[in-house]
């Protein structure tokens, strides 16, 4: 499959038409996502009639958009006019968004492809795609396997070479961790950087969304049209992504103790392939230090207090009332909860009932308020850690892709493998997963690493560097 | 009932003077508009929207913090109350909680007979409006029930006051000072009737010698200062007369009942919703720069008691009169605009002159020709035809009916009044040989008057002036034609 960039050049230089590219991704579509099951719904129609007006746009000689002609998959939480959005769920089964995405808008108006809606763990709460209520998706390392979650429908479309590019949405680790697992790069940009808007919200304070791609220029390019400031989004911000002078010669990378002193709970190939990365960066000039994230062993019960507190009241939109899928009932009170009993599966019930009780007065301060306050603390953590350290490099997830069904019964089990993930969405960081090597199986293995806000460009070029050394 | 102090709290909820909604860019719809024809994906909570705060309700939020006295915060927090309803499409209401905008203000109201008082406003905050439920048409009820959206983000100012107030009549000066007040800082018109100013009502009773306040019982919603001031006496009747038997006022929210004039159960707080109050996330922290607060305080200049005050003071203008013409912002620009116009030298009467004027004639003509009152000074009449109408007036050379034609005559026109007398021959005449000749001939017209006159009967007279009137074509002065025919009389 041909990158974002390679497209976009073979477009300009007309080498390649867009809808020749198109039917490319949709040849391969329709050859294996029966088995990967990536895709909720390809949007054949109106992505022609996109690629034919690329097409016509670059017969006058008309200039091109930066993504010209590229495929791009996004996440079914993401509002497209005129197109179906359910975020996995049966309670919007049949809803057809009336707006766009500001990121998805972005992407059209640099002339980008819309292909089609990503599987994804419903309302993006999971690490497996498999609370997905209407299918599961396979890893296409190894079908057995799970791809991650919850943008695990957008990482299996990139790996199995369905499309360039796919957008997902990041509240814990839902583009890195489905990125490691997959063996693709995986950016979740500094909160605030992408806009929001026409993002279906899971945990407000955390939710980012970013690009899944298969090489780190097309992570870069899709960042650079994502990135800006939206009025819509009033945490967005006017800050643009830092553009330093870069040298790799002296690059501090912080290695935090709480997780390197004591792998345990990592898998010794993912472990394996973190001495592999930090080598390479050693190889290429930079130096490692030990940093420390004292509160991160509370990183995980803070997100849990948080993202589901802000998902109680974010989900309370799902009533039957005037969109989605509705039961009749005898009362108002019974319509309510009919809908809801039915249209949202057992993960997201969980979140919504551990949020309600966390926010309940005589409760509140206990949990919400003291989740806060970690947040608070670690944020401290990584500013003392970023003193010492231009970035910080981690594990992804403490194992390659489980088998399916492995872990679905065991919901703290599922919630640990976000772990490492998780800290960066707390903090407001960059963070980007990129492959790190493959497991004896032949499993991907993804590290991961974290940069101050507003330094993905840091990212980019320390993951170049890394590369070149191989 | 004289053993119990009544304590009362009021929540008003405004409705902010906005072109658009609180979070997202549809244009407020006027009450009569189509049933959701005002809304957009982001009032009607469609999954993905987000809010974004607009600028001039916050600027008419901070310009209420001003105006009623109170702190306005540097930063404050939007929150969100969560709570299911079919009107409320996110769920949850954005407002603002532990961090409102204003703190700690107060509004000083007038007492009757005298006097007047302090009420202290613990705090006015944003919020946005719901939507609007329809459980009837007209007067058939359905078995179902129908949602306008267009009211739904509506921005409001909520003030909140502390519980200083202790009698109906109390409440509805607190209300009347409060309206006066938002109207003239242009944050709300305050129409009641079209839902733009309500009103929820806390009130208990506890007896006199005791500290502790009894139970709150809580009236919601009401939509005229007369429901406040009824369903508060109707509530204070019930509260005494449960305690005089003896028994427990319970923590209660009820709804009043035009109809039957009293207040009725709504739901008991047992019930009471846990809103789960948490800082609003989809908003950054509001804050208001010093520079802005500055602006906002010059926008708003002088408020309407201080205006008041000074009217009284400068002008030697009565409580009443002072109020009235401070009664609304431009009425009193209108009134000062005249007194600009009125000579230096001019006596204390003068001002009083032109107050009565305005407060008169003016006002009941600019409200008969609902003259919208930004246009008192383009389109009724100008400050100097209406001084110098008063000083003609009170100079004698007008009579009051003749006043009355050159005001009806001048009003819109820009016609002077001296131009007017001149065209309809309106002058008084007070020329004494001129008034003395009609004086004689109407004694002489009326013998039996004359005579009734010189036996004593003051009355009497009334016909012989009628008359002085009819034949000067009712430009006599009738001060002079009085003495006149009374000099003849006694000769």
């Amino acid at each position: 499959m041909l990158t974002a960039v390679e497209t976009v050049k073979l477009i300009k230089e007309k080498k390649l038409t867009a809808l020749t590219a198109l039917e490319n991704c949709f040849k391969a579509i329709k050859e294996r996502d029966g088995e990967i099951g990536a895709f909720l719904e390809v949007f054949e129609n109106s992505a022609r009639a996109q690629a034919a007006a690329v097409d016509a746009k670059a017969e006058t000689g008309k200039p091109l958009g930066r993504l010209a002609g590229v495929p791009v998959a996004i996440k079914d939480n993401m509002a497209y006019a005129g197109h179906r959005m359910t975020c996995g769920s049966k309670i919007l089964e049949g809803y057809v968004s009336p707006y766009t995405a500001t990121a998805v808008q972005r992407l059209i108006d640099e002339d980008a492809v819309i292909i089609g809606r990503a599987n994804m763990d419903e309302f993006a709460m999971g690490s497996s795609t498999e609370n997905s209520a209407y299918k599961k998706t396979k890893n296409p390392a190894d079908t057995a396997c799970v791809p991650g979650g919850s943008s695990g429908g957008s990482a299996a479309a990139v790996a199995a070479g369905f499309c360039p590019i796919a957008l997902g949405s990041d509240t814990g680790g839902s583009i890195r961790q489905p990125a490691a697992f997959c063996g693709v790069y995986g950016l979740k940009p500094t909160y605030g950087l992408v806009s929001r808007y026409g993002l279906t919200a899971f945990a407000s304070s955390l939710d980012q969304i970013g690009p899944l791609t298969s090489t780190v220029e097309d992570a870069e390019l899709a960042l650079s049209v994502l990135a800006a400031h939206d009025p819509k989004d009033s945490t967005s911000v006017k800050k643009p992504a830092l553009e330093r002078p870069f040298n790799m010669k002296g690059l501090r990378v912080g290695l935090p103790k709480e997780y390197f002193s004591d792998m345990k709970g990592v898998s010794g190939e993912v472990a394996a392939a973190l001495d592999t990365i930090k080598n390479k960066l050693r190889s290429a000039g930079a130096v490692t230090a030990e940093v420390s994230l004292p509160n991160s062993v509370y990183a995980l019960a803070a997100y849990y207090i948080i993202s589901s507190s802000e998902a109680s009241s974010n989900l309370g939109r799902f009533d039957g009332i005037r969109y989605g899928s509705s039961v009749k009932g005898a009362s108002l009170a019974d319509v309510y909860r009919k809908t809801r009993a039915r249209g949202f599966g057992p993960e997201v019930k969980r979140r919504i009932m551990l949020g309600v009780y966390s926010l309940s007065s005589g409760y509140y301060d206990a949990y919400y308020l003291k989740a806060q306050k970690i947040r608070t603390l670690l944020k401290r953590d990584f500013d003392a850690a970023f003193t010492k350290a231009d970035v910080i490099l981690t594990p992804v997830s403490p194992t390659t892709a489980f088998k399916l069904g492995e872990k679905i019964d065991d919901p703290v089990t599922m919630y640990l493998s976000d772990i490492f993930t998780i800290p960066c969405n707390l903090a407001g960081l960059a963070g980007i997963s990129f492959p790190a090597g493959k497991s004896a199986a032949g499993m991907p293995v993804g590290a991961q690493l974290l940069a101050k806000p507003f330094n993905e460009g840091l990212l980019f070029n320390i993951i170049r560097e890394v590369e070149r050394a191989a | 009932m004289n053993n119990f102090e009544t304590v009362i709290g009021l929540e008003v909820h405004a409705q902010l003077n906005t072109a658009t909604k609180m979070f997202c860019p549809c244009p407020q719809a006027d009450y009569k508009a189509g049933a959701n024809s005002a809304i957009c994906p982001v009032c009607t909570g469609q999954p993905g929207t987000l809010p974004a705060a607009n600028v001039k309700a916050v600027e008419l939020g901070v310009k209420t913090g001003l105006a009623l006295n109170c702190r306005v915060n540097e930063i404050s927090i939007f929150a969100r109350k969560n709570y299911f309803y079919p009107d409320l499409p996110k769920s949850y209401q954005v407002s603002q909680f532990d961090r409102p905008l204003c703190e700690a203000g107060s509004v000083e109201i007038d007492l009757k007979p005298s006097g007047s008082k302090t009420i202290r406003v613990a705090r006015a905050h944003l919020e946005e409006d719901a939507g609007k439920s329809l459980h009837a048409l007209g007067s058939r009820a359905l078995d179902y029930t129908l949602v306008d959206f267009n009211r739904c983000g509506v921005p409001l100012i909520e003030i909140v006051s502390e519980p200083d107030i202790s009698s109906a009549d109390e409440a509805h000066a607190y209300l009347t000072e409060l309206k006066r007040i938002l109207q003239w800082a242009g944050v709300s018109q305050c129409d009641m009737e079209k839902g733009e100013l309500r009103c929820d009502v806390n009130i208990s009773l506890k007896a006199a010698a005791v500290k502790e306040l009894g139970q709150k019982v809580e009236i919601k919603n009401l939509n005229s200062f007369k429901a406040v001031k009824d369903a508060i006496n109707s509530e204070i009747a019930r509260q005494t007369a449960m305690i005089e038997r003896g028994e427990t006022v319970a923590q209660d929210t009820r709804l009043w009942n035009e109809k039957e004039q009293k207040t009725v159960p709504m739901r008991s707080k047992e019930m009471a919703h846990d809103y789960r109050y948490f800082p609003e996330p989809d908003l950054v922290p509001l804050r208001i720069a010093a520079a802005r607060l500055e602006t906002a305080k010059n926008e708003l200049g002088e408020l309407p008691r201080a205006r008041k005050t000074r009217f009284m003071k400068d002008f030697g203008l009565n409580n009443y009169d002072a109020g009235v013409l401070t009664s609304d912002r431009c009425l009193s620009a209108y009134f000062e605009a005249c007194m600009k116009e009125a000579p230096p030298s001019a006596a204390e009467g003068e001002a009083k002159a032109v107050a009565n004027l305005i407060t008169g004639e003016f006002f009941a003509r600019a409200n008969e020709l609902k003259v919208n009152p930004e246009d008192y000074l383009s389109k009724t009449i100008s400050p100097v035809s209406l001084v110098k109408l008063a000083a003609l007036t009170s100079a004698g050379k007008l009579s009051a009916s003749a006043a009355k034609t050159v005001f009806a005559g001048s009003w819109g026109t820009g016609k002077t009044p001296e131009a007017l007398m001149g065209e309809l021959g309106l002058a008084q005449v007070s020329d004494s040989v001129q008034i003395e000749a009609w004086a004689r001939e109407a004694i002489a017209a009326n013998p039996d008057a004359a005579k009734d006159f010189k036996n004593g009967n003051e009355k009497a007279l009334g016909p012989i002036v009628g008359m002085v009137m009819k034949k000067s074509g009712g430009k006599a002065n009738p001060r002079l034609a009085n003495e006149a025919i009374k000099k003849i009389l006694a000769a």
